[in-house]
């Protein structure tokens, strides 16, 4: 191997194609971080390291500026979640109804703790905060499906329902 | 009162209700025709003033006055930037309008662009609302194809781009400068006011910041009139309070019957709200307390369940406005410690942390509520609450955000209203008032301690 060699590219055309699709929608390039974050969370189910530089250079930005911006949301991780990442919410209108207890039976069930992700890689637990769906609580977000109204008694139901979700990719 | 008809909602039980073709039978776009066909946009301001319609985000700020902050003849671009971050725990009206009737959402964002000359609206969305953002974005599309948005809308002269914004799981996005840094591409640090967005908003240029729902009150003050608006709801009481007029959207979750949203004239009760709407609390149990607008504005106890809900009075009981007007009702069993301690745990976790009363103050408030809970809470831990509570925020003038009011008004109502409560729990779970840590510092002041 020789010196010249460089690393592969972690962003694909297909995301920079995405990315600068948006430029002409903001005055400055900095405004399309946050887009630029979700098009590689999107596709990778995290953003890596070494997609900071990439996205820096595309930004003009310094790889700091990037970084700085996705360390302040916990939303962005930088190794992949599972195929079906579910937030569990456990605000005041959901616990009142047994969100806690909710979210905690599905991280036993699960073997997991909210953060984590199931040995299988199939599902990520998390906790949310007020999901905006208090009229069906306890409410659960799993990637775009919306899980109303649960109890401690559905759990298996639930988890069955999560892993048939990752396994057919929605 | 003669019977209430719903305008905000009245297209959502529709099927298809989120297309352009419903919302145009229902009468949708002739708002905003009748704008393009002869209203200037001192004539949309003055309109939107004259209807007193006050910010549904949480502030209750006059919408019309806030236009009007706008430098006069500015070179431009001037920017709107729309609030659908709700994430005021216990709200979910926004989510409502924009799922099932985003057009109305849209006309409003047109009409309110128009009226500030602003050439590009960027909604700020918040992640979790997947269905919102797609629903939108179609709209915006159908919107572009129908010459309803984009170059020389309808023929006039008038241009504008909608673009959607996606958040990233944090509730301080929803304050509008915090709101603004994030669009930029920063982290969301709200930032210290004056200049206020009006001067220096997104990208430095003025910008206005609108909730969803105060626009989807636009188009009907344009096709009704500011009369029509005002014939509803709670008059001004006074030289300090701008009445409270126009349909709501009123939110109740937690222990009632029948959780929903339902809209309804400003300055219906919580008790009205609960039995009328709400199916009563549940289980056949009685009401202990309530929030009246999302978390941050505190708690009401039963007994002041007849307080209307308008922009004054929930203060009036002492808890910190109406907020988002979303009730959550919690029935005769619920133990207010558990309420703290999930109340000050959401504001530890959402706290941006630049300044140092909130990050702090948030985040030592939980460890204190998390050991009363656990069973180690001391009497004087409450009126060190009291005491955290009423030096964070910006009341006090210690914070530069509101997000500390929020923070510390659950602790102020709670102990206040509650105190009984917490010292009979404190005494039974902790009779000796004993804390682990107060024994294990007093061993290594004597240098008995196991640390090092
Ligand atoms: C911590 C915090 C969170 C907020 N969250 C929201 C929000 O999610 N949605 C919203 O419309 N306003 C929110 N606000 C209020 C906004 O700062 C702003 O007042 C509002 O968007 C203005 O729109 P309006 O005048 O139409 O109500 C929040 C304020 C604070 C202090
Ligand atoms: S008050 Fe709290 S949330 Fe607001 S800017 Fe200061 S640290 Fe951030
Ligand atoms: S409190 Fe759980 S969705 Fe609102």
């Amino acid at each position: 191997m020789t010196s010249t060699a460089t690393k592969s590219s972690v962003l694909t055309a297909e995301m920079r194609a995405k990315i600068e699709a948006l430029f002409p929608r903001y005055p400055t390039k900095q405004a399309v971080t946050l887009p630029a974050l979700h098009i590689v969370n999107e596709a990778l189910r995290c953003v890596p390291m070494d997609a900071i530089p990439e996205i820096a250079a595309m930004l003009e930005l310094s790889p700091a500026q990037v970084y700085d911006t996705l360390s302040f949301y916990g939303f962005f991780k930088h190794e992949p979640g599972g195929q079906v990442r579910a937030w569990v919410c456990r605000s005041i209108s959901c616990a009142l109804r047994g969100g806690e207890e909710v979210l905690d039976s599905l991280a036993h069930k699960l073997c997991v703790k909210p953060g984590e992700t199931t040995a299988d890689g199939k599902i990520t637990l998390e906790f949310g905060e007020c999901l905006g769906l208090c009229d069906f609580a306890p409410a659960m977000l799993a990637n775009e499906k919306v899980y109303k109204n649960m109890s401690v008694e559905q759990v298996d139901e639930v988890v069955a329902l999560l892993k048939s979700q990752a396994d057919q990719g929605n | 009162m003669a019977e209430f008809e719903p305008v905000l909602t009245a297209n959502i039980h529709k099927p298809d209700s989120h297309t352009l073709r419903v919302y145009e039978q229902g009468g949708g776009y002739q708002a905003i025709r009748k704008v393009l066909g002869g209203m200037s946009p001192t004539d949309v301001v003055e309109l939107v003033k004259a209807s007193n319609l006050r910010g549904r985000g949480g502030a209750g700020f006059p919408c019309g006055m806030k236009w009007s902050f706008l430098p006069k003849d500015h070179p431009g671009p001037i920017y709107m930037c729309v609030n659908a971050d709700e994430s005021e725990p216990a709200t979910f009206n926004n989510r409502i309008l924009m799922e099932q009737d985003p057009h109305q959402v849209i006309e409003g964002i047109i009409i309110g662009c128009f009226a500030t000359k602003a050439s590009t609206a960027y909604i700020y969305i918040r992640y979790e609302y997947p269905t919102a953002f797609r629903r939108l974005q179609a709209a915006i599309d159908e919107c572009y194809a129908a010459g309803l948005l984009g170059k020389n809308i309808q023929g006039s002269q008038f241009s504008l781009d909608i673009y959607l914004h996606r958040g990233a799981a944090a509730y301080i996005c929803g304050e509008e400068t915090g709101l603004i840094e994030s669009l930029e591409g920063k982290r969301a640090w709200p930032r210290i006011k004056p200049p206020f967005p009006a001067i220096e908003g997104a990208f430095r240029k003025p910008t206005v910041v609108n909730n969803i729902e105060t626009m989807a009150c636009v188009p009907h003050i344009v096709n009704r009139g500011a009369d029509w608006f005002k014939s509803m709801g709670v008059p001004s009481t006074g030289p300090r309070d701008a009445g409270s007029y126009g349909p709501k959207l009123y939110c109740i979750s937690g222990h009632v019957e029948k959780p929903g949203c339902y809209e309804m004239p400003m300055g219906v009760t919580t008790r009205e709200l609960v039995e009328r709407y709400g199916g009563g609390v549940w289980k056949g149990r009685k009401g202990k307390a309530s929030i009246p607008g999302g978390l941050s504005m505190g708690i009401m106890t039963e007994k002041e369940w007849d307080v209307p809900l308008d922009f004054a009075g929930p203060g009036k009981v002492g808890c910190l406005g109406l907020g988002t007007a979303a009730v959550t009702i919690m029935d005769e069993t619920t133990s207010m410690i558990d309420f703290l301690h999930n109340s000050c745990r959401f504001y530890a976790h959402e706290s941006c942390g630049q300044c140092t009363p909130c990050r702090e103050g948030t985040s030592w408030a939980e460890r204190i509520v998390h050991r009363i809970k656990a069973g180690k809470g001391r009497l004087k831990d409450l009126d060190i609450l009291l005491d955290i509570a009423s030096s964070i925020g910006i009341i006090p003038g210690t914070t530069i955000c509101g997000l500390a009011d929020g923070a510390a008004w659950p602790i102020k109502n709670a102990i206040a209203k509650f105190r009984g409560e917490f010292e009979d729990d404190i005494k039974r779970t902790n009779p000796t008032g004993w804390m682990v840590e107060e024994a294990v510092e007093a061993l290594e002041l004597v240098g008995l301690g196991t640390g090092h």
